[in-house]
């Protein structure tokens, strides 16, 4: 089976969580198979459910934010705080794990194979870090993240997913402490290669790693 | 009545928090319809009803955190009514206890036999059971309350470990009167101490050892065995494994061996089912890794097919991924014995536990050159201890000596073909 595909360009949070919301509840009826969105949000900093307190990550004050031309959205996913905005792509995997693959742990380190290999197509080696959930890269003891996670899985069908930093303003970030991880740094596919990196072959060097991973049941 | 566990969400998951309540007591509830939130790493999870009725109780709160299988919530079937008095008096947290009421099932520490344990006297630490075996039905837990057992001492051979009605008659049978001895607390309030939460793989470590002990009657076989051949092997191929990626170790040449021995073998390489000994033809040897915290045992599947080169990749990468927490599922499921090494630490020898449900398994001490007579000369040569903890339930004295007397043999002989 193969993964369909929606490269859906930019959408606003709120309603790319109405749409998964929709694609849950058609996947879980068995209306769509396995789907991939990929798109981009406008400037936002979202907050995972797990930390209600995680506004504390947000280290800009509410003008500051507004100056910036960011919102803040509260979201159903796992995780803390994080930021999207241009030049970042945002996937989002509406996953059926039944049967064979009812495994938190084992969806999220797919994720991570799925980003590492996508990168890796870029000449840009990415790592796990262990106790760290998404995708790092850089010097040996000083890798920044280059890619986060953050999933929710309703009765096993799954959405939200992964954000993977290409060309994104990373001063943004400055605007929250990312994840809640305060000590390391975040970076992207362009300043990892020094070279341009358009959309589009982020987008297929994703789509391939995903159907990797996810397509061959 | 339906107790509402916390889910496993994959294998090594071991815990989850809970985020959300999306029904309250007193809610009805359909079954599959959702219940909660869970959180466990970075992924948060919807979790439906596992019936249809309505939610009477909620025991663990928004925000905390438990093992998984601990029973969270409990949902009353219609219909199901005729125990539910009593089953509620059972499971409502005992009014006498202190301070903070049992949100969970609650065990003992592991030296506490019964816990008669009277009001007033301090509430000892109460560590969160991770044991199916303590998920058991009201009417056991109204039992193991009026006898004052710990239900999880107990060995449960319902479904998936729980404690049947009958396990638990059986052992209040045949407890022995004098373990009533009501338990001497380890701290009192105001003592010099500092106290600590068992992470999840502490608590495991500890029930597997306790259970391993209660289970085979272990002893121990011990054997002396010259390195000098090994050694002089290893510093002749050392560079050729260098060149290759790998490290040839001491480990890799004794995994080899003993793999090979156990062919010969079967019985150290079997478990007891009841009266029937079950012989594996595959030799899937675990190779013990210590962690900063803890120890967590890889198995290397079907070692004897492996050339000496193979194992020294393989345990080098498993221990790698040990220490990096990247082990599958996969890569510690389905030893069929083990290898421990005391000796990385100085040990002279060690004397394991045996890890269930296999029935031997072997220490390696450090090999150092001491002094030993050949053909009447004193000489110095590298000597290392290997000791075999077995289960005489299975594996007499004999055969444990028989089988070390091999592997010395393998090892002091081993052969340069292999390498």
């Amino acid at each position: 089976m193969t993964i369909h595909v929606r490269r859906l360009g930019r959408v606003d949070y709120a309603e790319a969580l109405e749409l998964q919301r929709t694609l849950v509840e058609e996947r879980r009826a068995g209306h769509i198979g396995d789907t991939l969105l990929l798109l981009e949000h406008p400037p936002v900093i979202t907050l995972g459910a797990r930390s209600r307190h995680a506004r504390t990550n947000i280290v800009a004050s509410a003008e500051e934010l507004a100056a910036a031309g960011v919102s803040v959205h509260d979201t159903g996913r796992g995780g803390d705080v994080t930021y999207h905005g241009p030049g970042q792509l945002v996937g989002y995997p509406i996953l059926d794990l039944r049967p064979d693959r009812q495994d938190v742990h084992r969806y999220v380190r797919d994720i991570e194979e799925v980003l590492i290999r996508a990168i890796a197509g870029f000449g840009v080696s990415g790592t796990r870090i262990p106790g760290l959930s998404g995708v790092w890269a850089g010097p040996l003891g000083q890798e920044e993240k280059v890619a986060a996670i953050g999933v929710r899985i309703s009765r096993w069908i799954t959405s939200h997913g992964f954000a993977l930093n290409i060309s994104t303003d990373l001063r943004h970030f400055q605007l929250i402490v990312p994840c809640g991880i305060a000590d390391r740094g975040v970076t992207s596919l362009e300043r990892l290669t020094g070279a341009v990196v358009p959309t589009t072959s982020a987008e297929d060097a994703v789509v391939e790693a995903v159907d990797a991973i996810f397509g061959h049941r | 009545m339906s107790d509402v566990v916390m889910p496993q969400m994959g294998e090594s998951v071991a815990e989850g928090t809970i985020v959300r309540w999306i029904k309250r007591v007193g809610d009805s509830v359909d079954k599959d319809e959702p219940l909660f939130e869970i959180s466990t790493d970075k992924v948060d999870a919807e979790i439906p009803s596992p019936d249809a009725g309505t939610l009477l109780e909620i025991r663990v709160p928004e925000g905390e955190t438990v093992p998984v299988h601990t029973v969270v919530a409990v949902i009353g079937i219609p219909g199901v009514t005729a125990t539910r008095e009593s089953s509620r008096a059972a499971v409502a947290p005992p009014s006498a206890t202190p301070a903070k009421p049992t949100a969970h099932e609650v065990i003992q520490p592991l030296s506490s036999a019964a816990p008669s344990r009277t009001a007033g006297q301090p509430a000892p630490m109460a560590p969160v059971s991770d044991r199916l075996h303590a998920v058991s039905s009201p009417v056991v837990r109204t039992i193991a309350k009026a006898h004052g057992v710990d239900i999880a001492e107990l060995h449960g051979t319902g479904a998936s470990g729980r404690v049947t009605k009958k396990d638990i008659d059986a052992f209040i049978a045949t407890r022995a009167p004098e373990r009533a001895a009501p338990r001497v607390p380890v701290y009192q309030p105001g003592d010099d101490v500092r106290l600590e939460k068992m992470t999840v793989m502490r608590r495991k470590i500890a029930d597997h050892m306790v259970n391993s002990l209660r289970t085979s009657a272990h002893i121990y076989s011990a054997y002396e065995v010259d390195f000098s051949r090994i050694d002089a092997l290893r510093r002749q191929h050392k560079a050729r494994y260098e060149a290759a990626g790998t490290s040839l170790t001491y480990t890799a040449f004794v995994a080899k061996a003993t793999a090979d021995v156990i062919r010969q073998f079967p019985y150290v390489n079997a478990s007891l089912d009841g009266g029937t000994i079950v012989y594996k033809n595959d030799i899937n040897l675990g190779v013990a890794v210590a962690l900063e915290q803890g120890l967590i045992v890889p198995v290397i599947r079907q070692a004897d097919g492996k050339t000496v080169m193979e194992l020294c990749r393989h345990i080098q990468d498993l221990a790698q991924r040990a220490r990096t927490r990247q082990l599958k599922v996969e890569d510690v499921e389905g030893g069929t014995f083990t290898l421990t090494n005391p000796g990385i630490f100085g040990g002279l020898w060690g004397l394991p536990i045996i890890s269930q449900p296999q029935v031997a398994i072997l220490a390696v001490g450090s090999i150092d050159k001491r002094p030993v007579v050949v053909d009447d000369e004193i000489v110095v040569r590298p000597m290392c201890y290997l000791t075999l903890g077995y289960d005489h339930r299975l594996v007499d004295g004999a055969d444990g000596g028989r089988f070390l007397q091999a592997l010395k043999d393998r090892l002091q002989n081993f052969s340069d073909t292999l390498l």
